[in-house]
C-alpha cells in the first residue's frame, strides 16, 4: 500500500513542469519569427529549413555522429570482455581495479579534459604530426566510456547463473561452443545497454571534447556552447529542438522495447 | 503488505556470493591459469583507462608542483606556492578568491543535493503511488531530461530568465523587479538550473527506495499512536535512506564539479572550481595552478567517495546512470 495525499501530488506536478520548462522553452522559441531576442514575434518554420543550408552545423552534425559511433565500437569491445573478466574471475589487485574503474564515472569532467589536455600537449612533443582532432577526441570518449559498459555488464553477468556455462561444459561444449551458445547470448542484453549508454554519452559529451578537439572537429555540443557565448540566435533554438526530439523518442523506444521483452518473459 | 523485493534482493546477493566462489566452467583452474585469463580479459581494457587517465592525472598531480614561466610556459623546479596560492596566500598578503571558489563550490553541491533531495521526495513518492502503467510513462517522463544534453537544458534558463521573458514581466508588474532586469547572471539563476538539471539523478534511485518501503510498518507506527508526520520519520525516512544517499552523491558530485552552468547562468562571481580550472588553462595560461585547482576538485571527489563508502558500510548502493 502506498500512501497518496493530494498536496504531494500537487507538488509532484510542479516539479514536473520545472523538470520540462526547459525544454518547453527552447522548441517553443524554435518556432518564434523574432531574429534578435526572446519577443514573441509570429510563428515561423524559417529556422529549421535554414538549418539545411547551415553547412557548419551539418559538418558537426556528422562529427558527432562519426565520434559517437567509432568510440562506442571500441568501448564496446574493450568494455564488455572486461565487465565479462571482472564478474568471473579474481585476479590480484581485482578491489584496487575495481575502484580506479569508477574514478572516470565520478571525476568532474573538467578535471578529465584538462587531464587529457596536458597528457595529449606532452605527446605532441614526443610524436611529430600527432595534433589534436578527431583522433583524440576518440581516445579521450573511450576511456570514459570503457568503465560505464563493463559496470553494466559486469552486473549483468552476475545475475547469470554460471552453472549455466557449466552445464554446457558438462554437455561436451567445447570453449568457443559454450561461448557462443551460451555465454554470449547471455550478455547481450548487458552489451546493448552498456553500448546504448556509451554512445548517448559521447553524443551528450561537451566539456571533454572541448578540451581535446581541433580544428574541424567541432562536435554539435561544442557549436552550441560557442553560439551561446557570441549570443542566442533562433537557428540554434531549431538545433537544439531537434537534439531534445532525438533523444525523447530514443528513450520512450527504449522504454517501449523494455516494456515488451519484460512482458514475453 | 509487505512487498516480496526485500527477500528477493537478499538471495540474488547470495547468489552473487555463490558465483565468487564457483570454479570456472567446473574445471578446477589452478590460480595462476586463472590469474592468465583474467589478464587476456580484463587487461587490455584496464592498461587503456591506466595510460590514458591515471597517467595524465599523474602528469596532472606533478604539474601543480611545477612553476609558470614568464609567457606561460612550464618550468619544471618544483614549489609548492601553487598550493600556498590556493590557501589563499597572494603576491600581497592573504587573498580570500582561491579558497572562496573552493568553499563556493563545496556549498553550491550541497545546496543543489539537499534542494533536489526537497523537489525529489514528493516525485518519488507520487511515482510509487501511482498504478503500475503509469509508472512506466511517469519514470520514463523522468528519464528524458536525464537523457537530454546539459548543454541545451541550460541554456534554455537564458531564454526563460531574459529581461523580456515572462518571469521577468511578470515580476516587473508585480513590482518585485525593475522592468528591463535579466534575472541572470547571478546565484538563483545558477541554483535554478543545478536544480533542473540534477534533478532525475535524486529522483530515480530515491524512487527505487520509495518503491521497496514496507508500508505495514507506517501502519504500526500509526496503530500505536504516532502522528503521520512522527510516522513518517521513524517507519518511512530510515527505509528510504539508501536512496536518499545514492541520489545525494550522484547529485552532489558532478554540481560541485560543474563548469558548464556558472560559465552561462553565472558570471564573474560565481566561478567553481571547474570554472577556475577552465581559466587557468584557458585565458590565463597558468597550467600548474590549474592543475593544483585539479587537484583540489580531485581530493574533494576522493573524499565523498570515502565518505560514502563509509557511510553505506561499503554496500554499494549507488544506481549508476
Amino acid at each position: 500500500m502506498t500512501r497518496r495525499s493530494p498536496l504531494s501530488a500537487l507538488a509532484a506536478l510542479a516539479v514536473f513542469a520545472f523538470l520540462y520548462a526547459p525544454l518547453a522553452v527552447i522548441i517553443v522559441y524554435s518556432f518564434n519569427a523574432a531574429r534578435y531576442g526572446v519577443a514573441w514575434q509570429g510563428f515561423t518554420v524559417d529556422w529549421y529549413l535554414r538549418l539545411l543550408d547551415n553547412d557548419p552545423a551539418i559538418a558537426a552534425a556528422i562529427n558527432t555522429i562519426e565520434l559517437a559511433c567509432t568510440s562506442t565500437f571500441f568501448s564496446v569491445l574493450l568494455g564488455s570482455v572486461l565487465g565479462y573478466g571482472m564478474s568471473r574471475y579474481e585476479f590480484p589487485f581485482k578491489r584496487l581495479f575495481h575502484h580506479v574503474l569508477h574514478v572516470p564515472v565520478f571525476i568532474p569532467d573538467i578535471v578529465m579534459a584538462v587531464a587529457l589536455l596536458l597528457f595529449f600537449a606532452v605527446l605532441r612533443k614526443w610524436l611529430a604530426g600527432f595534433e589534436l582532432g578527431m583522433t583524440t577526441m576518440v581516445l579521450a570518449h573511450i576511456t570514459f566510456q570503457i568503465p560505464f559498459v563493463a559496470i553494466v555488464v559486469r552486473a549483468r553477468m552476475a545475475d547469470c547463473d554460471p552453472q549455466l556455462e557449466e552445464a554446457a561444459a558438462d554437455l561436451g561444449a567445447g570453449p568457443w561452443l559454450t561461448f557462443r551458445h551460451v555465454t554470449f547470448p547471455l550478455m547481450v542484453p548487458g552489451i546493448v545497454a552498456g553500448g546504448l549508454l556509451a554512445f548517448t554519452l559521447s553524443l551528450d559529451d561537451f566539456v571533454v571534447s572541448f578540451f581535446t578537439s581541433g580544428p574541424g572537429s567541432t562536435t554539435l555540443p561544442i557549436l552550441i556552447y560557442s553560439s551561446v557565448k557570441r549570443g542566442l540566435t533562433p537557428d540554434i533554438n531549431a538545433l537544439a529542438s531537434l537534439i531534445v526530439l532525438v533523444s525523447a523518442l530514443t528513450v520512450v523506444t527504449v522504454a517501449w522495447l523494455r516494456g515488451r521483452t519484460e512482458v514475453k518473459n | 503488505m509487505a512487498e516480496p523485493t526485500a527477500s528477493a534482493g537478499q538471495t540474488a546477493f547470495k547468489r552473487r556470493r555463490r558465483i565468487r566462489r564457483t570454479v570456472h566452467f567446473g574445471e578446477p583452474l589452478p590460480p595462476g591459469a586463472h590469474t592468465f585469463r583474467a589478464a587476456w580479459l580484463c587487461g587490455p581494457a584496464l592498461a587503456w583507462v591506466t595510460v590514458f587517465l591515471l597517467v595524465p592525472l599523474l602528469f596532472v598531480i606533478a604539474l601543480s608542483f611545477a612553476q609558470r614561466g614568464d609567457d606561460g610556459e612550464v618550468v619544471w623546479r618544483f614549489t609548492w606556492e601553487n598550493y600556498s596560492r590556493l590557501a589563499g596566500n597572494g603576491a600581497l598578503g592573504f587573498d580570500a578568491v582561491q579558497p572562496l571558489i573552493l568553499g563556493r563550490s563545496l556549498g553550491v553541491g550541497l545546496a543543489t543535493a539537499t534542494l533536489c533531495l526537497l523537489a525529489g521526495l514528493p516525485v518519488a513518492f507520487f511515482i510509487a503511488g501511482l498504478p503500475r502503467r503509469w509508472k512506466t510513462v511517469a519514470v520514463t517522463l523522468v528519464v528524458i531530461p536525464f537523457w537530454t544534453n546539459l548543454l541545451v537544458r541550460t541554456y534554455a534558463w537564458q531564454i526563460l530568465l531574459a529581461p523580456e521573458g515572462w518571469l521577468a514581466q511578470t515580476l516587473a508588474t508585480a513590482g518585485w523587479l525593475p522592468p528591463g532586469t535579466a534575472l541572470y547572471p547571478g546565484w538563483p539563476a545558477v541554483m535554478l538550473a543545478m536544480v533542473c538539471d540534477y534533478l532525475p539523478f535524486m529522483v530515480l534511485p530515491l524512487y527505487a527506495s520509495v518503491e521497496k518501503v514496507d508500508w505495514s510498518l507506517t501502519e504500526a507506527a500509526e496503530d500505536l499512536g504516532a502522528s503521520p508526520l512522527r510516522a513518517f520519520w521513524h517507519a518511512v525516512l530510515p527505509q528510504i535512506r539508501p536512496g536518499m544517499i545514492a541520489g545525494g552523491i550522484l547529485v552532489f558530485l558532478p554540481a560541485t564539479g560543474q563548469f558548464v552552468i556558472p560559465d552561462l547562468l553565472g558570471g564573474a562571481k560565481v566561478a567553481l572550481l571547474g570554472n577556475a580550472v577552465q581559466q587557468q588553462f584557458g585565458a590565463s595560461r597558468d597550467w600548474p595552478f590549474g592543475s593544483a585547482i585539479a587537484v583540489a576538485a580531485l581530493v574533494v571527489m576522493l573524499f565523498s567517495l570515502w565518505l560514502h563508502t563509509r557511510v553505506t558500510k561499503g554496500r554499494r548502493e549507488v544506481a549508476l546512470p
